[in-house]
């Protein structure tokens, strides 16, 4: 494990009931890094994504960020801690508007509810929401509900951002822009980013580093190109559609 | 353009409340005795109704047990006034320190072990069965045969001793229920406000963000338990009786919660207008069934009136009559 690493996951275990959810994870995020798991589905992606936002407890095994354990955290503590998570269902404050959102998560750090509304403001503006911040959330397209899930993670200033799949259900279009939106927000900030994603052409476009998850286990990782020429992979997950849009 | 707009409405909002604070203010010089009586009936569940929309309404828990708290203040002040000498208003001091208690201890059982949903308001329900339970074998505030207050002197107002006439009860409560709507203001605008909305619409979501759900939830529990004691308070003075089984009634928990719910859920002045509006309709509906001599015709005309109201305008009267008037103020 290198000494620059944000976040490293030491041999995690995850099990329901009867089913081996992770089972003796490991990989490691440098700072500024970003890293995407991938896996078929049932792989254990989100699973692994609830070990280090402080869901679920592990059964075995570690999770240090900046060198402090968190494994067991609670999401609240987790958060604190610095991890910044979106959510593979969205879950807007419905009822609340888009600035409102904002600034739950900006509340974590702001002063008081004034800078945290003036925080909440710049952050949407960069995530392309500032001309709907008095809308309802639920009112709002699902491309600009994940836009709004991670301007409200990112409001709470993290050291590492989550993204459950955020790109799922984007017209490839709208995926490119996000891709350009996290490009910019990781080289402004030096955030790193920890994704899963099913959607490849953002996979092989924003990641540095990949880790592939096969039945709770990790089989392969690498640089985008290693990992989308690995034969395991192949085999198991990428198939002919992702080969294609590795190029 | 916009903040020409801004300054429109905040006129027309400033006007709508100077007429409001206009009428409440004369309305005992006006109105006859009955209609005071009335009057006195609407802001009880004014006062109530906010303080219960505090917990559900902005925090999202839903309570069915809010008489627990009505009973705690209700009888901690006047059994001490009766029996110790303590005055009214140091009574209901302790009535409040122990609702939010009660309220803290339910809330912590329920919050620490996940209880949510439906099964925390079977919860609330069940506190409020067991301490009305225990009231009617609680012989040092009167049991079963009841606790009374002796009885007012009507023509000089006590406001210490909260002894005197319906008219200083409807004043006492006019501010009460200001100060109870003044207080939902501040809270939603900070901090502890933002974390309720948010724990109300996905608690996930909320804990991901880094609130502390538990301590948040419980925050609401103790104040509206608190808020609502006082209210209680207020109550035992004025009805100057009390017993377990009207007090803590499982009716006065619904009773609590309708007009919130028919002014508008999670509103600042829907809980008010709720109060207002179902009072009012309760006697013209007792009016009119009254000069009909139908048994019964009151609750169902109440009733269809309830279905009608929450058919037409399921999110409450008042953000409906507030975009009649073009008021402002937000989606509250």
């Amino acid at each position: 494990m290198s000494a620059a690493a944000l976040l490293e996951v030491h041999d995690v275990a995850k099990r329901f009931r009867g089913l081996q959810a992770v089972d003796g994870v490991s990989f490691t995020v440098p700072r500024g890094g970003i890293v995407a798991i991938i896996g078929p589905n049932g792989a254990g992606k989100t699973t692994t994504f609830n070990l280090i936002a402080g869901v679920y407890a592990p059964d075995r095994g570690r999770i240090l960020l900046d060198g402090v354990d968190i494994s067991g955290f609670r999401p609240d503590q987790a958060c604190h801690a610095g991890i910044g998570r979106t959510f593979q269902i969205v879950k807007p404050f419905g009822a609340l508007s888009v600035l409102e959102n904002v600034m739950v998560g900006a509340l974590k750090n702001a002063a008081d509810v004034a800078a945290a509304r003036a925080q909440s403001l710049d952050i949407l503006e960069r995530l392309k929401l500032a001309d709907k911040v008095d809308l309802v959330a639920r009112s709002l397209t699902l491309p600009e509900r994940k836009r709004l899930e991670t301007a409200r993670a990112l409001a709470t200033r993290p050291k590492i951002l989550l993204l459950d799949e955020v790109m799922a259900g984007l017209r490839p279009t709208e995926v490119d822009a996000m891709v350009r939106s996290f490009r910019e927000l990781a080289d402004d900030t030096g955030l790193a980013i920890l994704l899963t994603e099913h959607v490849m052409r953002a996979v092989m476009a924003l990641s540095h580093h990949i880790v592939v998850l096969h039945h709770g286990q990790k089989i392969c990782e690498g640089t985008p190109e290693l990992v989308s020429r690995d034969p395991q992979v192949l085999q198991c997950y990428l198939g002919t559609s992702a080969s294609r849009a590795a190029g | 353009m916009r903040a020409e707009a801004l300054a429109g409405l905040r006129r027309r909002e400033g006007v709508a409340l100077a007429l409001l604070a206009v009428a409440l203010l004369a309305a005992p010089v006006v109105v006859n005795g009955y209609i005071l009586s009335v009057l006195v009936l609407a802001l009880f569940a004014a006062y109530f109704g906010t303080a219960w929309n505090l917990l559900t309404g902005f925090a999202g828990q839903l309570s069915l047990g809010h008489a627990l708290y009505v009973g705690l203040g209700a009888y901690a002040s006047a059994a001490l006034f009766v029996r110790v000498g303590l005055p009214p208003w140091l009574g209901m001091i302790v009535g409040m320190a122990i609702a939010a208690a009660a309220g803290s201890i339910i809330g912590a059982l329920s919050f620490r072990f996940g209880v949510t949903g439906v099964y925390f308001a079977l919860l609330t329900i069940a506190f409020n069965e067991f301490t009305r339970i225990l009231f009617d074998h609680f012989g040092w505030v009167g049991a079963t045969s009841g606790l009374f207050l002796p009885v007012a002197n009507r023509t000089h107002d006590n406001l210490w001793t909260l002894r005197g006439s319906p008219v200083m009860f409807y004043y006492l409560l006019l501010a009460l229920t200001s100060a109870a709507l003044l207080i939902c203001h501040r809270l939603l605008n900070r901090r502890i406000g933002y974390y309720w909305q948010a724990i109300r619409e996905d608690q996930e979501a909320a804990q991901a963000l880094g609130i502390n759900v538990f301590r948040t939830k419980l925050w609401a529990m103790a104040l509206s338990a608190a808020m609502t004691a006082l209210g209680g308070g207020v109550m035992a003075f004025y009805d100057n009786n009390l017993y377990p089984d009207t007090v803590f009634a499982t009716g006065r928990s619904i009773e609590i919660i309708t007009a919130p719910i028919i002014g508008g859920l999670g509103t600042l002045f829907g809980p008010i207008l709720g109060a207002f509006v179902l009072t009012g309709l309760g006697e013209i509906m007792s009016w009119v069934s009254g000069s009909f001599h139908i048994d019964g015709l009151k609750q169902w005309c109440y009733g269809a009136a309830l279905l009608a109201i929450v058919a037409l305008q399921p999110s409450g009267l008042w953000p409906w009559l507030r975009s009649l008037l073009a008021l402002g103020g937000g989606r509250r």
